[in-house]
Parts: structure tokens; C-alpha cells; sequence
């Protein structure tokens, strides 16, 4: 969040609203992609207005991968060198990607609906991206039903890292069933098959957005940390 | 693996079974539990629409899934009071030999329950036994492996966190559907007679999930119980 709270451990005299530059940033970035998304960029020949919604849906997913890989790494690393500040971070980095899995979620079907003529199918990418979800809220929610912080960041470690595991399997296993889903555009063996305006404004989304995730896990962070300051200060 | 580690997880198999032998808390609950589904299941689709042999796959496995966290929940559940845990844990044994054998135990028990239920599916929804039958039993004793490794796992997780046994499905079910899926699919094709090749990639799946899941929940139960 641009406005932060924070001094939470300080007196309320002392607690004060503090503006996070780089939260002001990655909002001023997402918001120029939307701009150039929407006005500058050419609109697709057949699919039409409802293309546009790839600027979002792509970066998003994009960043919800990012933020679990990185939830993984740092659960198997907190395993071996038991640093809190690890497990603050798996715990800042699910968060933040459970809620661009969300984006990716709701933003998939409602380009479904016109493109493909229905919401959703179970198709392999789809039921892949639903289990994330599934995995990493009940992931939150399991911290949130342990009190102890030991306990809670070994916990937390396992099962980021099974779940880690857990999607080559599932991947595996609703790819087995036919897939529907349109195949990777930029990230592909051979060159990108989007117009350069379009590769332009998609490029722009994808570092805008991972702007907004840096940006969302600092300050999801920073709220972990006073938070376990807070507790140390009353325990 | 340690001769030592064995003889100790088949202690604690030794003991899980012969409380639950005792009590049949668990087993009474888990099978009636499972034979009401299968009836629910009948009357939740309409028999002239839907065949009863083609729901009978997806039947079995939602009913073997569920059937089977009950069972698990108990598994660290009976440690839980008087903190038997503790004693447990202060054994000169192993934490893989702890794992080993709770995941025993939890076995014998999906198993057996799987032992009954399954007839009872062939019985009520008259499917056909055929060659293809002992292959069924074999993906049974497969996905059994995959849903014991984790639910023993995760057991030892939920008990000690403050939703206890709601917090166990809500783990556990993502990390079953590629165990349930290959299996109900590959359990689909065999009851519709299909030759056993085509179930192959499925048993494929199933057994690397098992393979990859008992190394990693092994390794990392110890992680799980440290005090």
C-alpha cells in the first residue's frame, strides 16, 4: 500500500503515516500500461476488445509464478539456516501471489467467455492455476492457525516446498486430459508472433506488474516484521 | 535403511493397530462412513440418465479419499492427549522410523477399509469382475501409498495447529488429485474393459507421485515434530 502504517510498536504519539515511494511508483507504472493498454495500443483483429485483457492477465500470472517459486526457495532455505527473516518473506511473497492468482482467476474467465464462448474449462493451464490457489490459501490459512512462530515457519517451510513439488504432478496430470489453452506468445523457441505494439505494451505490463509485486511483498514485509516486533515487545 | 529403523517403525505400526484394534473407533467410522457415501452416491444422480457402472470409478475414489482422512486425522489425534507424543519422541528411535511407522499403520487401515468398500461398489453398483479387477486392486494398493504418505504428513502438521482435524483436507486435497485423478481414470478404463496397456501412463503417474512423495514427506516429517 502507498500509505503505510507504521511505528506500530512506537507510542501513538509517535506512530505516524508514512508514504512508500516505491509503492507510488509501481501504481504510477501499472497505471501508464493501462493507459497505453487501453488508448495507445492497436486493437486485435478478430478477438477485439476483449484481447485486452491479456496486459493483465498475462503479467499477472506471470507474477503469481514468480512469487510462489520464490515462496518455495525460501521455505528450503529457511530449513537450513532458520533465518525469520526468510519465513517473513515466503509469508509476504504467498500472500501477495494468492492475490494476482485471484487476477489471474477472474480475469481468464471473462476473456473466456467472449473468445472461447465459455467461462471456464477444465483445461490443463486453468485446473493448474486453480490448485495453486487451492494450495497457497491453505497455506495462509495454516499460518494463521498456528500461534507459536517456530512452529509456524517449519510448517509453512514443508509445505511450501511440497507444494513446490506438488505441480509437475498436477501439471502431469490434467495434461493428460486435452488442452485449450492458447500457447505461450512471447516466451517461445521461435520469435514472438505479436506485433511490436503490442509486444511493447505486453513487455511494459510484465515489468509494471512485477514493479506492483515488489513493491506489495516490501510492504507486506515490513507489516510482518512489526508485527513479530510487536509481539516480542508484549511477550 | 538401518535394520533398527525397521524393527522400531514396526513397533509403532504394532501399537497405532492394536489401539485401533482395541478401540474401532476410527475403522467403524471410516467404513460406515464409506458405505453411506456409496448409497448417497446412488440416489445423487438419476440412475436413467447416468448408468450406474460409469459412476461407479469416480464413486470409489472420492469415497476411498475421504474415507481415508478419517482415518489419518486419528493417526496423530491418539498422541494428542495425555501428550503420549512427547514419550514418543523421547524413544531412541528415528523421527524417519516414527514416520515409517504411523504411515504403516495408516496404511493397514486405508487398506482394509478399501478391503470392504470396494466389494460393496461392485455389489451395489453391479460392476462386472473381470481379469482387469486384479489391476484395480493394485492401483488401489498405489494411491493408497500416495494418500498415506501425505495424510501422515499433514496429520502430524494439523494436530498441533488451533483447527486440528478441519485444517487436514483442506491440505491434503490438492496434493490428492494426481493421485485420485490417474487412479479413478485409469480404474474407469479397466471397468469398461479396456485393455490394461491403456491404464499404463496413469499407473506411470501414480507410482512417481509415490516415489516422490514417501522420499520427500519422510524427509521432511522430522521437521515437523522438533521441539
Amino acid at each position: 500500500m502507498a500509505l503505510r502504517w507504521s511505528g506500530a510498536h512506537l507510542p501513538p504519539d509517535q506512530a505516524h503515516i508514512a508514504i512508500d515511494p516505491l509503492s507510488i511508483a509501481a501504481f504510477i507504472a501499472v497505471a501508464a500500461t493501462f493507459v497505453r493498454a487501453i488508448w495507445f495500443t492497436p486493437l486485435e483483429r478478430i478477438q477485439g476488445p476483449a484481447q485486452k485483457i491479456f496486459y493483465i492477465h498475462a503479467p499477472a500470472a506471470w507474477v503469481a509464478f514468480l512469487a510462489f517459486g520464490l515462496v518455495a526457495i525460501a521455505s528450503g532455505i529457511y530449513l537450513w539456516l532458520r533465518d525469520e527473516r526468510l519465513d517473513r518473506f515466503a509469508e509476504s511473497s504467498a500472500e501477495v501471489g494468492v492475490v494476482f492468482t485471484t487476477v489471474v482467476l477472474v480475469t481468464g474467465p471473462l476473456w473466456g467467455r467472449p473468445v472461447w464462448g465459455t467461462w471456464w474449462t477444465w483445461d490443463a493451464r486453468l485446473t493448474l492455476t486453480l490448485f495453486l490457489w487451492f494450495i497457497y490459501v491453505g497455506y495462509l490459512v495454516m499460518r494463521g492457525a498456528v500461534d507459536d512462530r517456530a512452529v509456524r515457519a517449519r510448517y509453512s517451510a514443508v509445505l511450501g516446498i511440497l507444494g513446490a513439488l506438488l505441480i509437475p504432478f498436477i501439471h502431469l496430470s490434467v495434461y493428460m486430459f486435452r488442452t485449450l489453452h492458447p500457447l505461450p506468445i512471447v516466451m517461445k523457441a521461435s520469435r514472438p508472433s505479436l506485433p511490436g505494439e503490442m509486444l511493447l505494451t505486453l513487455l511494459l505490463a510484465f515489468a509494471s506488474f512485477t514493479l506492483l509485486y515488489v513493491a506489495l511483498l516490501r510492504a507486506r514485509y515490513l507489516l510482518a516484521e512489526e508485527r513479530d516486533r510487536l509481539q516480542d515487545s508484549v511477550a | 535403511m538401518p535394520p533398527d529403523t525397521i524393527s522400531a517403525a514396526l513397533a509403532i505400526a504394532r501399537k497405532d493397530l492394536a489401539i485401533e484394534f482395541r478401540t474401532r473407533t476410527a475403522f467403524l467410522s471410516s467404513l460406515v462412513f464409506a458405505l453411506l457415501a456409496i448409497v448417497i452416491f446412488y440416489f445423487a444422480w438419476d440412475p436413467t440418465a447416468i448408468p450406474a457402472l460409469d459412476l461407479a470409478p469416480g464413486v470409489l475414489w472420492v469415497i476411498f479419499t475421504f474415507s481415508g482422512l478419517l482415518g489419518l486425522n486419528r493417526s496423530f489425534g491418539i498422541e494428542q492427549s495425555e501428550r503420549a507424543i512427547d514419550g514418543l519422541l523421547l524413544a531412541p528411535v528415528s523421527r524417519q522410523a516414527i514416520y515409517l511407522g504411523k504411515g504403516l499403520a495408516n496404511l493397514l487401515f486405508v487398506l482394509a477399509v478399501q478391503a470392504i468398500a470396494l466389494p460393496a461398489v461392485v455389489l451395489f453398483y453391479n460392476v462386472p469382475v473381470s481379469g482387469g479387477f486384479a489391476v484395480v486392486a493394485a492401483i488401489a494398493v498405489l494411491a493408497a501409498i500416495g494418500l498415506v504418505a501425505i495424510g501422515t504428513l499433514f496429520s502430524s502438521m494439523a494436530v498441533n495447529t488451533r483447527l486440528a482435524e478441519l485444517l487436514l483436507p483442506m491440505l491434503s486435497l490438492p496434493f490428492f488429485v494426481p493421485i485420485v485423478m490417474p487412479a479413478a481414470q485409469a480404474t474407469a478404463s479397466l471397468l469398461a474393459g479396456r485393455p490394461v496397456a491403456e491404464a499404463a501412463a496413469w499407473l506411470k503417474v501414480l507410482l512417481a507421485f509415490d516415489i516422490v512423495f514417501v522420499a520427500a514427506c519422510a524427509l521432511a516429517f522430522p521437521y515437523t515434530i522438533e521441539e
